[in-house]
């Protein structure tokens, strides 16, 4: 190398300047032949001085050097900020937990601040005894546990007509992952004794939105959970501090926050978040309603446009997130030639219902153009289809429900594009 | 999990008016409208008070506010417009999310006659209704959309599911793809200081010694 440090210069300017050179130039020079690292051969001051005291941050936020990990909106999707959506940054996680303070919001009417005291939770309707619960008799249940993965009906929506986006945080990012804790939705019912014609719940929650839906009797007896904890402690006040629905595999409208009435009913209530909202409008002009399960889907997290290949040619980790509401991913591939050819990924760490899964597949990148996508299948033998398969037959507006295949241009420079291939 | 031999005894019986003031939701067989009126003519003055800021005097929209009358007809075009008159099946999904969240940012301060008025306005303004229509808990089920009949429960299990869980092909599937769409053509992603897309992993090579990015 010409440009080798003179002696006196910091590493710092070094590496700014050889970065101009390019990720290959760089990979060469960190490779090393150019001499003892000062990294390594100088002694730096965090190996020498204090660092930070235990009292100094009780509860404690990412390093500096992580203030790309946040969640981010994308203003001109929504006419107001308080019934938006924001996206979780799954291009820089890794496993299937999602961290709670950059997991993904969407309010309707902002996300309200509602404390255990004044909390209440009201179940009425076709029982035999309406109840009010306090948020201290919620407590005294028996609990239960649940990993699931909460992912809103519209992930993916803006890209039904195309690519238009770049980023997976932007094209998948409408999801977190939790494991959560809380009180099994049928104790509560019991309490109250559902009446025979009771078919329909309704759950709203306290916000000025309300985000009413119905849930089915069934769903409701099976895994709905009323939750208070998610990832080891208090939900959020954006994820629906202090009690929220988790519904594991269905849409993530139905995961009423703050939720504080459960209706009983001998019918759906067809309320505007089931009726003008969360209806799938089809080629014939008629939709679909209660499209409620989220099907199998996932996606490389990196390489992505926001995970660019920085370290030139050779070994390539490719990891990718994938599930499904109808049960276990049974397994994952990964084509590099934009679906002609597959291999099967590996799934690091356990498959679990309605969950979101890690798969990895670790290749020896030549340098040359891939066509990147990863095709989930779970355990109903249901295969993650192309979006043109989707299109054939739901055309282009559903809005909500796209579960198609990611496809990734990895350029020979290693930067990272959002296409379509066909 | 395990079923609760008997019941824990949590709770406590809910009053009739607690229910009333927490439980206003309004089924489409009209289960749960409360007693009522409210004429297009009055419904036009309250819309004008309280909603036309964003919906429009004609309830039309405003900016990028939703649009609640019109489209109709356009759900088989290229870019439907889906408002209560072309979309909407049920009258009650208008008079329970109006008078529960709305107007926005000052919701529930609709009155039940005021909803039954907006209601008959957002009726009229759909070309529905005459505009001297009177619409009350005794008449509001006689209403039927016109999308009453547009939606259909999921049938992805029938239309989809099996034509998805084939065996997928592993190798040689199909002739080679080329790119056909790609996003950086539209540019609408919110970007970085350098201009990739926000929140790209730093460069971490380039910013060694605690140099952040």
């Amino acid at each position: 190398m010409t440009d080798e440090p003179a002696k006196g210069a910091s590493r710092r300017t070094f590496l700014k300047g050889s970065a101009a050179l390019g990720a290959g130039a760089l990979a060469a020079s960190a490779a090393g032949a150019e001499g003892a690292d000062p990294l390594i051969t100088e002694v730096q001051d965090w190996a020498s001085s204090f660092g930070d005291a235990v009292d100094a941050s009780p509860y404690g936020m990412p390093i500096r050097f992580e203030s790309h990990v946040v969640r981010r909106n994308v203003e001109w999707l929504t006419e107001s900020p308080v019934s938006s959506i924001n996206f979780t940054p799954i291009h820089a996680l890794e496993g299937t937990i999602t961290p709670q303070g950059c997991a993904f919001e969407r309010h309707h009417s902002g996300a309200i601040e509602l404390s255990k005291a004044d909390y209440r939770l009201m179940i009425n309707g076709l029982v035999d005894t309406p109840l009010v619960f306090t948020f201290e008799d919620l407590m005294r249940f028996p609990r239960a546990t649940v990993t699931a993965f909460l992912e809103c009906a519209a992930n993916g929506g803006m890209e039904w007509g195309g690519a238009q986006l770049e980023g997976c945080q932007f094209t998948q990012g409408m999801i977190h992952n939790m494991e959560y804790v809380g009180v099994p939705l049928r104790y509560l019912l019991e309490e109250a004794g559902v009446q025979a014609e009771g078919k329909w719940i309704y759950a709203e929650g306290a916000d000025a939105s309300s985000n009413g839906r119905s849930i089915p009797m069934e769903k409701a007896l099976d895994d709905v959970m009323v939750a208070f904890f998610a990832n080891g402690e208090a939900l959020r006040k954006e994820h629906g501090y202090p009690v929220r629905l988790v519904v594991p595999g269905w849409e993530g409208n139905m995961w009423v926050k703050w939720v504080r009435r459960i209706g009983v009913y001998d019918q759906a209530v067809e309320s505007r978040e089931e009726t003008s909202k969360y209806t799938d409008l089809m080629p014939d002009g008629r939709a679909r309603k209660w499209t409620w399960v989220m099907d199998a889907k996932s996606v490389i997290t990196s390489p992505s446009p926001q995970a660019p290949v920085r370290h030139g040619k050779g070994p390539l980790v490719i990891t990718g997130l994938a599930w499904s509401g109808n049960g276990k991913i049974a397994k994952v591939d990964v084509s590099l030639d934009g679906g002609r050819n597959w291999q099967e990924a590996r799934i690091t760490g356990e498959a679990k219902s309605k969950a979101l899964t890690r798969f990895h597949l670790d290749i020896d990148w030549d340098g040359s153009e891939l066509l990147l996508q990863s095709r989930a299948t779970d355990e109903t033998g249901y295969v993650q289809p192309t979006k043109d398969a989707l299109r054939a037959i739901r055309g282009l507006n559903n809005v909500y429900h796209n579960n198609g295949i990611q496809t990734w241009w990895l350029k020979s420079d290693g930067e990272v594009e959002n296409v379509e291939v066909a | 999990s395990p079923a609760l031999a008997e019941k824990m005894g949590l709770g406590r019986a809910a009053l009739p008016e607690e229910i009333a003031a927490w439980d206003v939701s309004v089924l489409p067989d009209g289960t749960g409208l409360p007693e009522g009126e409210g004429d297009v003519l009055t419904g036009d003055e309250v819309f004008a008070d309280k909603c036309a800021s964003c919906h429009g005097e004609f309830a039309e929209g405003l900016d990028s506010w939703p649009v609640l009358a019109g489209g109709a007809g356009t759900l088989h075009d290229r870019r439907p417009v889906k408002t209560i008159g072309s979309y909407w099946p049920y009258l009650s999904t208008v008079f329970d999310y109006v008078h529960r969240s709305m107007p926005f940012g000052g919701a529930q301060t609709v009155t039940n006659d005021e909803a039954y008025a907006i209601t008959a306005f957002l009726l009229y303004s759909n070309g529905l209704v005459e505009d001297d229509f009177v619409l009350s808990n005794e008449n509001f089920t006689e209403i039927v959309l016109p999308n009453a009949e547009g939606f259909y429960p999921d049938d992805r299990a029938e239309s989809e599911y099996p034509l998805f869980s084939a065996a997928a092909c592993m190798s040689e599937c199909g002739p080679e793809v080329k790119i056909t769409k790609r996003a950086v053509e539209i540019n609408v992603t919110p970007e970085d200081p350098d201009g990739r897309p926000a929140g790209t992993l730093p460069d971490y090579m380039a910013s060694a010694m605690g140099a952040a990015p």
